[in-house]
């Protein structure tokens, strides 16, 4: 089958699309709600439209938190890797208390956070970092820790020095892992600055972002809105995922298993 | 014999893990520059820890090991391990997988891929020097991971069962490119292997193994001149040394411990 019409892809997500909006608005016919309770996509999209500078200046803001503390996340998340992949003793004494950390929910941090580091964007790119920096230093140095023993051994007998191994060998045999780290953050840096947002209200001042709208929507009772303002964080999250998803593609499709052709 | 130094020297050696049992025992060997020695033995022989050992990637236990006079971690300059799989870095192309050990010793860009490219020729894969591993099939991961333990000239190259995961014709066919690569780039070879065949194509000398403990059990020598033509394969004397490696392969698997 070469290049037919792409049935699974586009068609078959579409109709089921549909068939979830006719529902939708089968239920708010028959249960004869108003629309405060359940708006109709048509009336979601209308508050879209009537909200846009709010929305749009919301999400450029909660995108800046989230792509500053997803990059904080992957730079430090890189490094920490580094450091706990290639020490054994450094990992025995570092990993629990990441763990402890994780373990730790954010929204109990949050106040503190928001004492030591401010309230307003310096917060929000705080919990957001702290939210999707675990992923990604659990993934890489799983990386790190599965580099193939017979590369190793290859690299012993040609005497390659240290740095040769980490930087020839460790890390781009731990890419796909950091990758797949960063995916898994890209869908949690977005939740991690909306619920900053939401927990700092608009102490940043200007519009705020999403999270504040929602605060600020629901107070006020404008669901439309806050749907709409729903549908706003759900079209972030995507492009935060495609841009990972291109990275990970650019990095990868040229070697890696995972982008073998079926019919190669 | 002539007092050519050996390339390899065991002296008594025995090698154990710790304080498990012993891997290995007794191990008297003496290779000579020109040979091609196979080793062949039911598993848990030990076969390939002699390669460890003369690469220096295990430590032997008591007894001596010298690799062109001196220890074998010092004479790693010189030689070159082929595993069981090919171990190519998927990330790499085949060009710069075989540049890998020339990058490691900080050899020039120039000199890196001119002599790459050379070796990729050499095992006849120059077309697809910029192929991927993934896009390779298994004989010529093989072929590549020849021409990289090749590039720096090793005086001795160490083959752990290199052939083991192809299919027979793709196997007889690199056992002949395998020994042409050889008449152009001399090397003192160490083979591992399960096959018979193979050991006897290859090989000067092949020596049986027994396992529990591991050790040397029987030589024998295998002196059809080199070059090699496919040929001699179907030949009764051929047949004859086969014959003879597979019924001390089976002395061997009859009386498994000593």
């Amino acid at each position: 089958m070469k290049k037919s019409f792409p049935v699974l892809t586009w068609f078959l997500p579409a109709v089921s699309g549909l068939i979830f909006i006719s529902l939708w608005y089968g239920v708010r016919v028959v249960s004869g709600l108003q629309s405060w309770i359940l708006p109709t996509p048509v009336e979601i999209v209308a508050a879209a439209v009537h909200e846009h500078t709010r929305l749009l200046a919301a999400a450029g803001h909660t995108a800046l938190g989230a792509l500053g503390g997803f990059l904080l996340a992957a730079i430090f998340g890189f490094f920490t890797s580094l450091m706990l992949g290639l020490s054994k003793s450094l990992r025995a004494s570092l990993y629990p208390w990441l763990l402890v950390l994780q373990m730790t929910p954010v929204i109990v941090l949050t106040p503190i956070i928001m004492l030591w580091a401010g309230p307003g964007m310096p917060g929000i790119i705080t919990i957001t970092w702290l939210i999707s920096y675990f992923p990604i230093v659990a993934n890489m140095t799983q990386g790190l820790l599965s580099t193939d023993m017979n590369h190793v051994a290859l690299f012993r007998m040609c005497n390659a020095r240290r740095w040769q191994e980490v930087l020839l060998l460790r890390v781009p045999a731990a890419l796909p892992y950091y990758l797949a780290g960063l995916r898994i953050a890209a869908t949690l840096a977005p939740i991690g600055a909306i619920f900053g947002e939401y927990m700092v209200g608009n102490a940043s001042g200007g519009t705020g972002g999403l999270g504040f709208l929602v605060y600020s929507y629901n107070t006020q009772i404008k669901i439309p809105a806050l749907f709409a303002t729903a549908l706003t964080s759900c079209l972030l999250g995507f492009v935060f995922v495609a841009a990972v998803a291109w990275l990970n593609w650019a990095f990868l499709h040229k070697w890696h298993d995972s982008f073998e052709q079926a019919d190669h | 014999m002539e007092s050519v130094p050996p390339i390899v020297k065991f002296t008594s050696l025995q090698k154990r893990y710790g304080v498990g049992p012993v891997v290995l025992d007794t191990i008297n060997l003496t290779v000579a520059p020109d040979d091609f020695i196979s080793f062949i033995g039911p598993s848990g022989c030990g076969k390939s820890t002699i390669l460890k050992l003369v690469s220096g990637l295990s430590p032997g236990s008591t007894g001596e090991l010298t690799v062109m006079g001196v220890k074998p971690r010092e004479a790693r300059d010189r030689q070159a391990f082929i595993f069981q799989d090919a171990t190519l870095l998927p990330w790499l192309t085949a060009q710069l997988n075989v540049e890998i050990p020339l990058r490691l010793r900080g050899r020039p860009a120039v000199e890196r891929q001119t002599t790459a490219r050379k070796m990729l020729e050499l095992v006849g894969l120059g077309k697809v020097a910029d192929y991927y591993p993934r896009q390779l099939s298994g004989g010529m991961k093989m072929r590549v991971s020849i021409a990289r333990a090749l590039t720096l000239t090793p005086q001795l190259l160490l083959l752990d069962e290199p052939f083991g995961a192809l299919d027979e014709m793709t196997r007889n066919r690199l056992n002949e490119e395998l020994l042409a690569v050889r008449s152009l780039s001399p090397f003192t070879a160490l083979f591992v292997t399960h096959s018979v065949t193979e050991a006897v194509f290859l090989s000067n000398r092949i020596v049986v193994m027994a396992a529990n403990p591991g050790r040397f059990y029987a030589e024998v020598a295998i002196d059809f001149p080199y070059p090699r033509r496919p040929e001699l394969r179907g030949q009764p004397e051929f047949q004859a040394k086969v014959n003879e490696v597979t019924r001390l392969l089976h002395e061997v698997e009859i009386s498994p411990s000593s």
